[in-house]
């Protein structure tokens, strides 16, 4: 106080030291009630068995135990790393490629830009129903259905992700491969270097930034992606077993968290709580490394 | 000075936003207390008028009713009542989906319902101490069947119906006609004469057995859902389920089989296409492109103006005595009265309901609404399909409840038996026709137990 004073004059300065608290105690509380205790929350939970979120009864680690030994979960990840890992490998390349095409200066570069960036901003429940319409249309013509081969469903959900996310991925990269300067693509042509060699040896070294933040996203949307899987097939078909139970041959881990939570049962949805906590760890964790990889790979200009 | 003004409207977009946060949660944290309100001056006026049985009037009825379609007509019977007998009556409707909240709270007040709804069995064991027996009583002496009464567990009349809805297979009889008669249909074996007559002159006459049978989320349950229930019902054997059994035997999965295979592979729509879905089946029933059409007494109003000669028959499978079957029918309108009221106010409440289903206008106006009314001297149906319920009671034959309703885990049940539905309509073997019997009979016990742990 005494020292604050001395070296002060300025009352505002002073005042904000004091007063700090309360400036900074409204985005403190909302992020507490928003996100922190929300999250804490949700893992406590993920060890109860509950109906109701204040009438929860701990019970330890039965929730976990249920969760790995659920066949369905344990297809539902394998599922969703395939898909992640595919649609991730295809959204990038086609993106990247669209980009690098739409900055060349062809003429109607910015009308193309703008198509394909629309489907972005549809919504992932109203685009899974239209692409199921396209589909049937075409598989009816053979006589089948995406409802009833595995097969159609996978590839279905990655021509719609990739149909949905290109133009965004597409966008970032652009601005990634503007930023590039001529004068050291210059220099490569003017040393001889072909296409491929800019390409590879220039272009992609400057735009590592944009390639971190896109595999990054397309990444987690893999992982994360609910709204499409539920629109165009609801996790169709089945394998039913013998003893009834079933395993939904195009559901994803979150499709399946949401499933699990809702089968109207206590134990469930303790169940499903465990898994959306073996889901972030998941998605937190990959992630991470996928950060911090790509990131070594990034050049200072 | 645009900064000031932007910065100036942001705040009052958040204090917007803060205000319209309250107003959502004050109305959403008193969703109860909207419908009376929205009743009051009729409500307090017949509180008041209530009172009046300490002058020597004889008792007051005040309903508590739990569908909000039906609540003007039930003041306008209300109204006519009141002035016809000068009993007051006083109709309460609780807000959809609050009618449990509102039940408890008002049964808790000093002047409660006298009349009130019980509607399943649940209900019935949760307000069974509350439910009049009506075994006996002068309603009971008016209904027509004993389809629609709940008992609870001690075999108490609880509640009885006083309307429902009906389900099963929808003819169009100007078609019909034109390759037999509907006296000819009286089981299996005649029905399914009959839809492969039709079906094989399907390329002359234009005309198909069935409508469209999809199986996308918009049509799947007239089978999973409807169709089923004849599997249900018949594995009962005649003793109702009261609550939801854990496991099925599957014991007539061939007579489901039999109604399902004819319905399919006699339709408009190939079974291979049925996956995708996208066919109207109304509309092609409106159109006149299919005798029959599996649906319930709700689709009558719509399908009435294109195709004014309609019937509902029931689901014939091949089951032993089916000429004695009738519709599937059900419903969760039952009335019960409170025990706890006055005497005086349990028979005001017993008379009122004994006029309700007996005086000519006021029946007529009730039928109207809910369709149809199981009793002897109610007004007749509009309903087509609803008469013929009727009709089949009166004639003697069962009527096969909705034992669907008691699906373990319903969405999740129903969509597996989708998905084994799909690959059975695929391909029609024997091994995709034992996956479907397996979702069906071992995917309830498993959607059972995910339930009750």
């Amino acid at each position: 106080m005494k020292k604050t004073k001395q070296i002060g004059g300025s009352t505002i300065h002073v005042a904000t030291r004091r007063w700090w608290p309360l400036f900074l105690g409204p985005v403190v509380a909302a992020f507490i009630i928003g996100f922190v205790w929300p999250f804490f929350q949700g893992i406590y939970l993920s060890l109860c068995s509950f109906k109701t979120v204040s009438n929860a009864k701990f019970v330890g680690l039965q929730n976990y135990i249920k969760a790995f030994s659920d066949a369905s979960f344990r297809h539902a990840f394998w599922y969703t790393a395939l898909f992640a890992v595919t649609s991730l490998v295809i959204i990038n390349i086609a993106a990247f490629a669209v980009a690098y095409a739409l900055t060349k200066g062809i003429r109607g570069s910015n009308l193309f830009r703008t198509v394909f960036f629309m489907p972005n901003l549809i919504g992932g429940i109203v685009l899974g129903y239209i692409w199921s319409m396209i589909f049937d249309g075409i598989l009816s013509r053979f006589s089948t259905s995406i409802m009833v081969n595995a097969k159609f469903g996978f590839w279905g959900l990655i021509i719609l992700v990739a149909w949905q996310q290109i133009g965004y991925m597409m966008i970032i990269y652009i601005a990634g491969l503007q930023a590039v300067p001529g004068d050291i693509l210059e220099a490569a042509d003017i040393d001889g270097a072909t296409g491929w060699q800019a390409l590879f040896r220039v272009v992609i070294p400057n735009v590592m930034p944009s390639i971190t933040i896109c595999v990054f996203l397309s990444l987690t949307n893999g992982f994360k992606l609910f709204d499409q899987n539920l629109a165009l097939t609801g996790g169709q078909p089945f394998t039913i077993q013998p003893d009834g139970t079933t395993i939904k041959q195009t559901e994803m881990l979150a499709l399946n968290i949401y499933n699990t939570f809702y089968t109207s049962s206590v134990a469930s949805q303790g169940t499903a709580q465990a898994k959306a906590v073996v889901f972030f760890i998941l998605v937190a964790g990959l992630s991470l490394l996928q950060l911090s990889f790509t990131r070594k790979k990034e050049v200072q200009q | 000075m645009s900064k000031k003004f932007w910065a100036l409207a942001l705040c009052v977009v958040l204090a917007l936003s803060l205000l319209g946060g309250c107003a959502n949660s004050g109305s959403s944290s008193t969703p109860a207390s909207t419908a009376p309100s929205s009743t009051a001056p009729e409500g307090s006026s017949a509180a008041n008028g209530g009172d009046a049985p300490a002058d020597g009037a004889a008792g007051s009825v005040y309903w508590l009713n739990f569908k909000p379609e039906s609540d003007t007509v039930l003041q306008e019977i209300a109204e006519m009542y009141t002035a016809k007998t000068g009993v007051p009556v006083k109709v309460v409707t609780a807000s959809a989906g609050t009618y449990n909240q509102q039940l408890t709270a008002e049964m808790d007040k000093s002047a409660p319902p006298t009349l009130f709804v019980i509607g399943n069995a649940a209900a019935a064991r949760d307000w069974s101490d509350y439910a009049l027996d009506l075994a006996g009583t002068p309603i009971e002496a008016e209904l027509n069947t004993d389809a629609y009464n709940i008992y609870d567990e001690n075999g108490k009349l609880v509640s009885i119906g006083y309307c429902y809805e009906c389900y099963g297979i929808i003819v169009n009889l100007d078609l019909l006609n034109q390759f037999g008669s509907l006296e000819n249909i009286k089981d299996f074996e005649s029905l399914k004469n009959l839809v492969e007559t039709i079906e094989s002159k399907a390329d002359e006459t234009g005309i198909h057995a069935f409508t469209s049978c999809d199986m996308d989320s918009s049509s799947s349950w007239r089978f999973t859902g409807h169709m089923a229930n004849l599997e249900y019902y018949y594995e009962q054997e005649g003793n109702v389920w009261t609550e939801c059994p854990p496991e099925l035997t599957g014991k007539y999965m061939e007579n489901f089989k039999n109604l399902y295979d004819l319905a399919i592979n006699n339709s408009i729509t190939e079974p291979t296409d049925l996956a995708n879905g996208g066919h109207d089946a109304s509309q092609e029933f409106k159109d006149g492109k299919a005798v029959f059409h599996v649906q319930g007494s709700w689709e009558y109003s719509n399908l009435a103006e294109d195709v004014p000669n309609m019937a509902m028959i029931p689901y014939y499978c091949g089951v032993e005595g089916e000429e004695k079957a009738g519709l599937n029918c059900g419903t969760e309108n039952c009335w019960a009265i409170n025990s706890k009221a006055s005497p005086e106010d349990q028979q005001a409440t017993m008379d009122f309901m004994v006029w309700c289903v007996t005086d000519p206008e006021a029946s007529r106006m009730l039928v109207d609404s809910f369709g149809v009314m199981p009793y002897k001297n109610a007004a007749e149906s509009t309903n087509a399909f609803l008469a013929n319920a009727n009709q089949y009671s009166e004639d003697g034959c069962y009527v096969m409840n909705w034992a669907t309703n008691f699906q373990p885990n319903v969405d999740e049940y129903r969509a597996t038996l989708v998905s084994a539905l799909n690959a059975y309509n695929a391909d029609q073997s024997d091994a995709n026709w034992e996956t479907v019997k397996t979702a069906f009979v071992q995917g309830w016990a498993v959607q059972y137990k995910a339930v009750n742990g």
